[in-house]
This record gives C-alpha cells, structure tokens and sequence, in this order.
C-alpha cells in the first residue's frame, strides 16, 4: 500500500512473533457490536498521477491572486511573498518536525521561534511575545480571558469597528468564563470615544481596539487607552503588523496587551488558513499568557540553548489549572513570518508600509473623483479604506469580474447599516496600471450602467455574494 | 555547536528583499498620518543579506530532528509520514491564492474539497455533520464541549460538570474549564480502562458530558464503552471522543457506533498533515444528528448543484476562529484520504496496531509492561526495571537521542510511573521496528553495565540538557540588545 511499507511476508512473520494468525487478531478486544462490518465509504485508492491531475481540476475551478488583481482585504491580504520562505519551509527538518519538546533535537525551532518573539516585541513595541496562535481572532479573544484574569473584573468593552469575525469569537470565548461582551458604537469610522467613556466603570476588565480598525481607519488611540487606563481597566489593541513599520507601536500608546493576524508576514492567503495569530504583551502579564512561549537557557556543557519555558501556566502541567488549553502554536507560520520580517529588514518593514499607504491613498483619491463615489470617513487610513458607492457594491463586483478584478469588500454583509458601502484595501502588490484600470472600469462601464440600474436586484445566479456573508 | 542569532548576524546598512519603486505620486506622509502617529525606524530589525538569511535557516533546520530524519515514535501524536505531493497540492494557486471573501461563485473548487471532506471525516467518525473551523485538536476539543453546553442549555439546563478520566490528555480536563465547566475526575480500572463503578458514582445530573479518548492514552481499547456510553446517556449527559487516538480505528470501529455524540479529529495526527514544529494542524468537530445546528457557522453545504458557505443557523454558537479554518492543511488530508481510499485507511489503522504490538511484545523483555494486553496504535511501558540502577525514563529518552531516535512520548499518563508511551504508526517498516528494538536492548544493556553513560545523556547532539529550571526562573524571553 502506499503510505505503509509491510510486505506480505512482513506481517505474517510479526503476526507469528506474537503468536498471532490474522490481523483481525490484533482487533479481540474491540466488542462486535461496535465493529463496523462494512468498507468506509470513501473514494480511492488514486495513483499519484491521479490524485495530482484530480487536484489540479479542483483547484482549477477558483480564482486565485495569481491571475485576478484583488483589492480584497478586511483581515486577509494579498502581500507579496517572497520565494526563499517557501524554500525555507520546505526544509523537512522543519516542517516535520513536532513541538520541540526535546530540546537537544529541536534548537532549530526553539531558536526561530525564539527570534519570532523578539521581532513581535519590537514590531510591537512590548516586552513579551508568546510563540504564536490560531490566528488574529482567536488571540484576541484568549488576550481577553486574560485580561478578565488579570483584574479580576467580568465586564468587556468591544468596538463595533473590530473586524466582525474577531467580534464573534470574543463573544464565543467570553462566554465560557462568564464575561460580558459590550460593543462601543463608532462614529465617522473610528470608535466614538465619548460612548466609550460613557460605558466605561469599575467593572470594565478591558477596552478593545483595532488599530488600524476594520474599516483601515486610524483610532485615536492615545486618548482611547487613556480612558481605559483611567478606569483601572486594560488597553487591548488588535493591529496590523505591516502598519507597524510606519505607525507609531502599541507599546508607546500604552496598550497592554497587542494581538494581530500574522498572515500578511510571509503567509499565502490560503482562504484564510493556515496562517498565525501574534500576541504580546507588557512584562507583568507574562505568566498568565496562553499558549508556548520560548526562553533561553544554558545547557550541561555551557552553552546558550533555547527552551519551552514558564510551562506550569500550561495545560498538560496544570490541567483544568491551566491558563489556557492551547497546547500548540502555528509553528511554520510562526516561522514564515519570521523569514519575512528578516528578508524585509529595518529598511524594508518601513519602505513596504509606506508603499501600502501611499497606493491606498491614491486610489482613494482617484475613486473619489469618480461620479457618484465617495470616500465615507474622513479619518486617516491605512492600507484600506471605505466608498458610499451609487449602486450596490455587488453589482459592481460582477462587472468587475469580467475584467478579473476582484473588486472591494461589500460592508453591507457585516454591518446592515453599511449597506451600499465598499471596502477596497491596496497591497504593494498593486500597480498605478492596475488601480488606474480599476477607475477606469467604474467610470465608464459601471457609471455607464448604473444611471438606468440603480436600484435593479441583481439576479442570484450572478451576485457576487462574499464568502463572509452573514446570516 | 549551536547558531548564532539573526540578529548577532546583522550589519547596519545591509539588506536583501528589494521593494518595487512606488509608482504613485508620494504625498507628504504628514498629511497622511496624524500628528504623533509616525513611527520612527524600528530598533533591533535585522539588517542581513538574502544568503545570511537562507544559509542561517538551513542551519537551523540541521538542529531539528524531523519525521524524514528518522523514528519519531511519540506517542498520541501519530508522527506518521507526511506525504510530499500533499505539499504540492496545498501550494496550488488555486488553493494557496484564493482570498476567504471572494464570491463562492469562483471558490467552487475550494468549497467541494471543503465539503467532501466533512463528509469523509463523517463517515470515518459514524457522525452526521461536520465543522473545518478548529485549528487545532485543543481547538476542536473546546469547540465540542462549547456545543454540549449549548445543546444543555436549549434544553434549559445548567449542567455543571464535566468527567473525565485520570488518564486523560492535560487538554481535556483545561478545555473543560475553559468552557466554565468543574472537573471531576474518574479513576482507571486495574485493566487500565474506565472504572465504571467510580464512574457510576461521579454521574448526577449536573453531568454534561464524559471525555474520553479510545483507545486511551494507555493505549488501550475500552471494552466497556458501550455501558460506558449507557451510564453517561442515562444521566442525561452525553459523550465527547478525544480524536488523538484515531490512527487505531479508522474502518475498524467508529466512535458514533461506540456511542459518542461529538468527535474532534486531528488532521495533523490521523491524516498524515505534518506538524510543522507545533502547528499549523487543524481539528474539525464531528457531531451526531441532534448537535448539527449548534456547529459554529459557516459550514459548507450543496443545494442545485452549488457549493455554498451556509451561515443561516440560528442556535450555532457562533464562530471559534476566523474564517473557515486552515483550509490549506484541509487540502493534504483530502488529499490523502482519497490517495488512500476506504480500504486503504482501515489498512492504516491495521498496520499501526500492528506495529505497536509488535514492538510491544519486544520491547517487555527487558523494560516493565504494566498492562499486558492486545495494545492498539500505542502502548505505554516503564523504567521500572531500570530503576534499581538510579536511571529514569527521563535518561532513557535521552540516551535514544544520541543514537538518531525522537524519544517516546515521557511522565504520561500520569497514571503511570516513569512512563514510555510508544507510537509507532503503520508507516514505519519491520527493518525500522527491529533497529529501534535492538537500540532499546542496548540501552537497557548499558544501564546494567555503565549507567553514567545514560545519566549523562545525549552526548552528540547539538547541544546537552539545558538548565530548564533555571530558565524559568529568570525567563529571558527575547534578545538582549544592546542599546
């Protein structure tokens, strides 16, 4: 068989060193009625050749970035990833390998990771990083079980302009610890400060954040941690590690614990997964963080060796005890984003950001003067920005489509309020050329059609509906 | 010999990755930004030459040991072989490149290995509805437990414990608090399974739920699971299996006709997607009919001929993690199940046990077997016998890492003194077994003879035992600059 190197002769002479005839021997102690008395029900055996020509058609029938210039964000980017990573990943020694519980044979991880966390504290400007998560959504929510902890209060205040997805599984976790989730509204783009000082008390554990925010937005985020300080409460900031190598970092405006998808550092954007949550924070949290951490140690014969530390915070230490149940990190996503970040160096970290703000900023400009568009927030943005559109932004996705353009986010999905709103976020992936064609497309086909269509239904078949629709 | 850091190896003013120029006109970042908002450059980023960079993570690389540099026989974490054309696949463009908010319309692809995949992973649990969405086997785990506690509470009821048993993976009894739940634990029988008087004893109706994982993590099949599942399903509690195990069972048994109503798989264990150093793996949530609404949304559905994210689902508990899980390791266990076939994957699990037995039966010659029956994927032995020489399993493990071995799983079960838990898996070949056997009589040979030589273990890797305690007393979490 495939996988699996026994020869006939193999398993008769293992069976007969056991005393055993027939594998079904090995299987006594399995009761009848549980047995399944049937074949799986399940396709196969396909060849190599056939299983490579079958994945190829599946994978044939998607659109992918290779070929159609998206201006999709909202979480996932479309980030160039350079070639060494992927040739770095594939090094089996690392991408075989389990977590590095033996030391002595695993320095390779231990020191990446080791080096990962040192990059996420300075991106972020925090003291301590953990060796990575599931992704941005679910280390935000772990840093708000830990926030709970940390000062003994039950009570959450969200913004409303935290991607909608990290929301949910917020709300998902908090509930398990008995935690209330409360939304703080936005206004203009960013989230309104003063219903924020209006929900804040001394019940509130902590203030969350997103900086930039959902939308690509800028927050106030000096005065936001403030409040929340004010309060006794701690500053959670979700970010955008691009963002960080030109806006100023979490750890100078007072954030106490930093979260954020890792998957624009070096990661595919794979719909979606795998790629890596980061989470870091001020140096007297450090006990209670979930998940791995990495430290430095000494070995027997003097030399620097790198380890799995503060392990008693740790679920197969302390069982139900434990500060979290995460008993794993996203290593080799850890890994790539490691790569990136040395491959980009200080210089590049810097040149990349500013290459995002400024293609975001010219489409921006140049979507504005497009009839019937505007820009809905006048806060400062980022890589991603939000246009009222003059007709559903669904319709204008499917015209787009002909031209493989994968047009912005339709908001109306997440927010109801946001309905006819559009999200268009901008890489250094796209070109003048591209973003200029994009302009040219609204103007002319879209505008074009629009003026007798405005209010027409697309039918079904051709709504561009987006995978995150909400129900 | 260790590695020095990127960071010792980094010289101002060198780089490699080159940026194409900005092709827009540059605004005044000043007008851009808000006052106070720009950063200045980042202290400490490494400033190193695109060879530094790959000559340093190749030597890294030689530091670790991995499934394809030999025997990783850790047990419950199924270190089988990672097929290489699975990495190719989950590299497609058409799969690598695809953005989670493009129109289903052009995700067709995506969506059907999606949902062919819930149903594979459906028929191999015996369950009837699937969710892609956990990351990982704790994920998984966390997600199950979250949807007994909402079935339990439609029902309205506030059921307040949860059992599980001493033998349990450190991952149960802390997802369990996680999701508000006490924790009671139950002791094992002298056959090693589930005590089922305690069991009886610790049932009430404030019982949520039984983990269990079965075979267990002695190894060992439960024989009493039927009346297991019939004591825990009489109290109005209901049945969650810890999938780590799954290698054993696969067309052989299936935990829905063991009795289990929600099920988490490991896809980096069971269905051979590489564990990366510690992750990315992935944990989807198997459930039986009545659990189906409370799957966290989205799950992939097919109506006229069209594969679609269902997010209409009014009583799922909402969302676990972004997205729809990681989709990229979806595609190697597809990959792989339909490489293998029905057939092929009871095959799997046949010859795993088959190979556990087999270096079981060796391996008892010389070290303590504490429970001597048929074992399945893994099985568990001890220093016992070593023990009269002052060498520990903690030595042992050690010593196998100077002859190119990753050492068994050690100190678990907890139940189990000084344990060894073995796992093989079916990808290894009788040559492999009886090396690794012959290596294991040698050790035991060396602790009658010269134990220091296993005391001081490992001579020849890269580095000794490091000083763990002492790391977690002053913990130096990252680089120290000089600044």
């Amino acid at each position: 068989m495939r996988y699996h190197p026994h020869t006939e002769a193999d398993r008769k002479e293992m069976l007969a060193a056991m005393g055993m005839k027939s594998m079904q021997d090995l299987f006594a102690d399995i009761p009848e009625k549980v047995r399944l008395a049937r074949e799986l029900n399940i396709p196969g055996p396909l060849s190599e050749q056939e299983l490579v020509k079958h994945l190829g058609e599946l994978s044939g029938k998607n659109a992918n970035l290779a070929d159609y210039v998206s201006f999709l964000g909202g979480g996932i980017y479309d980030h160039y990833v350079p070639s060494v990573i992927n040739h770095l990943l594939l090094r089996p020694e690392f991408f075989t390998a389990y977590t590095p519980y033996q030391p002595e044979i695993s320095q390779g991880t231990l020191t990446a990771i080791f080096e990962y966390q040192t990059l996420i504290c300075r991106l972020t400007g925090m003291e301590v990083a953990n060796a990575s998560m599931y992704d941005g959504a679910s280390a935000l929510a772990e840093a708000v079980l830990m926030a709970g902890e940390a000062v003994k209060r039950k009570e959450i205040l969200l913004s409303a302009a935290v991607h909608p997805e990290c929301r949910e599984v917020v709300k998902t976790y908090a509930r398990g610890q008995g935690l209330a989730v409360a939304e703080v509204p936005f206004t203009g783009g960013i989230t309104d400060l003063d219903a924020l000082k209006a929900k804040l008390s001394g019940n509130t554990a902590a203030v969350v954040v997103q900086n930039p925010n959902f939308f690509g937005c800028i927050e106030p985020v000096l005065e936001l941690g403030e409040a929340a300080h004010g309060q006794g409460a701690l500053y959670i900031t979700a970010v955008d590690p691009i963002s960080l190598g030109i806006l100023k970092a979490p750890g100078e405006y007072g954030a106490d614990i930093v979260v954020g998808d890792g998957q624009a550092l070096g990661n595919p954007t794979s719909y979606g997964g795998p790629h890596l949550g980061f989470m870091a924070a001020a140096a007297k949290l450090v006990r209670r963080m979930p998940g791995r951490i990495v430290g430095q140690a000494v070995d027997t014969r003097g030399q620097r060796a790198f380890v799995l530390t503060l392990q008693a915070r740790e679920q197969h230490i302390r069982r139900e005890k434990a500060t979290s149940n995460i008993c794993s990190n996203q290593a080799l996503n850890a890994l790539a984003a490691t790569i990136y970040l040395c491959l980009l160096g200080k210089k590049g970290i810097r040149e990349l950001a500013e290459l995002c703000l400024q293609k975001a900023h010219y489409l921006a400009g140049k979507l504005a003067e497009v009839p019937g568009y505007r820009l809905a927030f006048s806060a400062p943005f980022f890589k991603e920005f939000v246009l009222k559109t003059p007709v559903t932004p669904a319709l204008i996705n499917q015209a787009l489509l002909k031209d493989k353009i994968l047009g912005g986010l339709d908001l109306g999905t997440f927010y109801p309020e946001l309905a006819g709103h559009q999200m268009f976020a901008v890489t250094e992936r796209r070109t003048r050329a591209e973003m200029d064609n994009l302009v040219a497309k609204l103007k002319d086909d879209i505008a074009a059609k629009s003026k007798d269509n405005v209010v027409a239904k697309p039918k079904d078949d051709v709504v561009a509906k987006p995978g995150g629709g909400r129900g | 010999m260790t590695e020095q850091l990127v960071f010792e190896l980094s010289k101002p003013g060198r780089r490699c990755l080159e940026l194409p120029a900005c092709d827009v006109p540059k605004a005044e970042l000043s007008s851009l930004l808000p006052p106070g908002m720009l950063r200045d450059e980042i202290k400490g980023m490494p400033e190193v030459s695109e060879i530094d960079v790959v000559r340093h993570f190749t030597r890294l690389s030689k530091l670790n040991h991995g499934v394809d540099n030999g025997f990783y026989p850790l047990g419950s974490c199924t270190m089988k072989y990672n097929p290489k054309v699975n990495e190719d696949a989950a590299r497609l463009p058409g799969f690598a490149r695809i953005h989670p908010y493009q129109p289903e319309e052009l995700a067709q692809g995506a969506l059907e290995l999606m949902y062919k995949t819930q149903e594979f992973l459906a028929e191999i649990g015996g369950m009837d509805g699937i969710s892609l969405q956990p990351a990982a086997g704790a994920h998984g785990e966390y997600t199950g437990m979250i949807i007994i506690r909402a079935y339990h509470e439609s029902k309205g009821e506030q059921r307040t414990k949860v059992i599980v048993p001493d033998s349990a993976h450190g991952t149960n009894p802390a997802t369990a608090a996680l999701c508000g739940y006490q924790v009671v634990q139950v002791k094992s029988d002298a056959r090693g399974g589930v005590d089922v008087e305690a069991l009886r004893q610790a049932m009430s109706g404030d019982v949520a739920a039984l983990m269990l994982t079965n075979p267990n993590t002695l190894g060992l099949f439960d024989e009493n699971i039927t009346e297991i599942a019939d004591l825990v399903h009489g109290g109005g509690g209901l049945l969650y299996y810890d999938g780590a195990n799954a290698n054993a069972i696969m067309g052989i048994a299936r935990p829905g006709d063991m009795g289990f109503d929600v099920v988490h798989f490991n896809l980096h264990k069971t269905f051979s997607t590489p564990h990366g150093g510690g992750g990315p793996g992935s944990g989807p949530v198997g459930v039986k009919g009545f659990l189906e609404p409370f799957l966290p949304k989205p799950v992939v559905g097919f109506k006229e001929g069209k594969y679609f994210l269902d997010y209409d689902r009014p009583q799922s508990i909402g969302k676990v993690r972004s997205f729809y899980g990681n989709f990229g390791v979806v595609v190697k266990a597809y990959a792989y199940m339909i490489a293998l076939g029905g057939a092929g994957l009871k095959a799997v699990s046949e010859h795993a046990v088959l190979n556990a037995n087999y270096l079981m039966h060796k391996l008892k010659k010389d070290y303590h077997l504490p429970y001597g029956r048929i074992c399945k994927h893994e099985f568990v032995i001890t220093s016992r016998n070593q023990k009269g020489k002052g060498v520990h399993t903690l030595d042992i493990a050690k010593r196998l890492l100077d002859f190119g071995y990753h050492p068994p799983t050690i100190y678990f079960p907890l139940i189990v003194e000084e344990a060894m838990m073995i796992e093989p898996t079916e990808t290894e070949s009788r040559e492999t077994l009886d090396e690794f056997i012959a290596t294991m009589e040698r050790i035991a040979r060396e602790v009658e003879q010269n134990p220091e030589l296993v005391w001081e273990a490992p001579h020849n890797t890269p580095v000794g035992r490091p000083d763990e305690a002492a790391a977690a007393r002053k913990p130096v979490l990252s680089y120290l600059f000089c600044e």
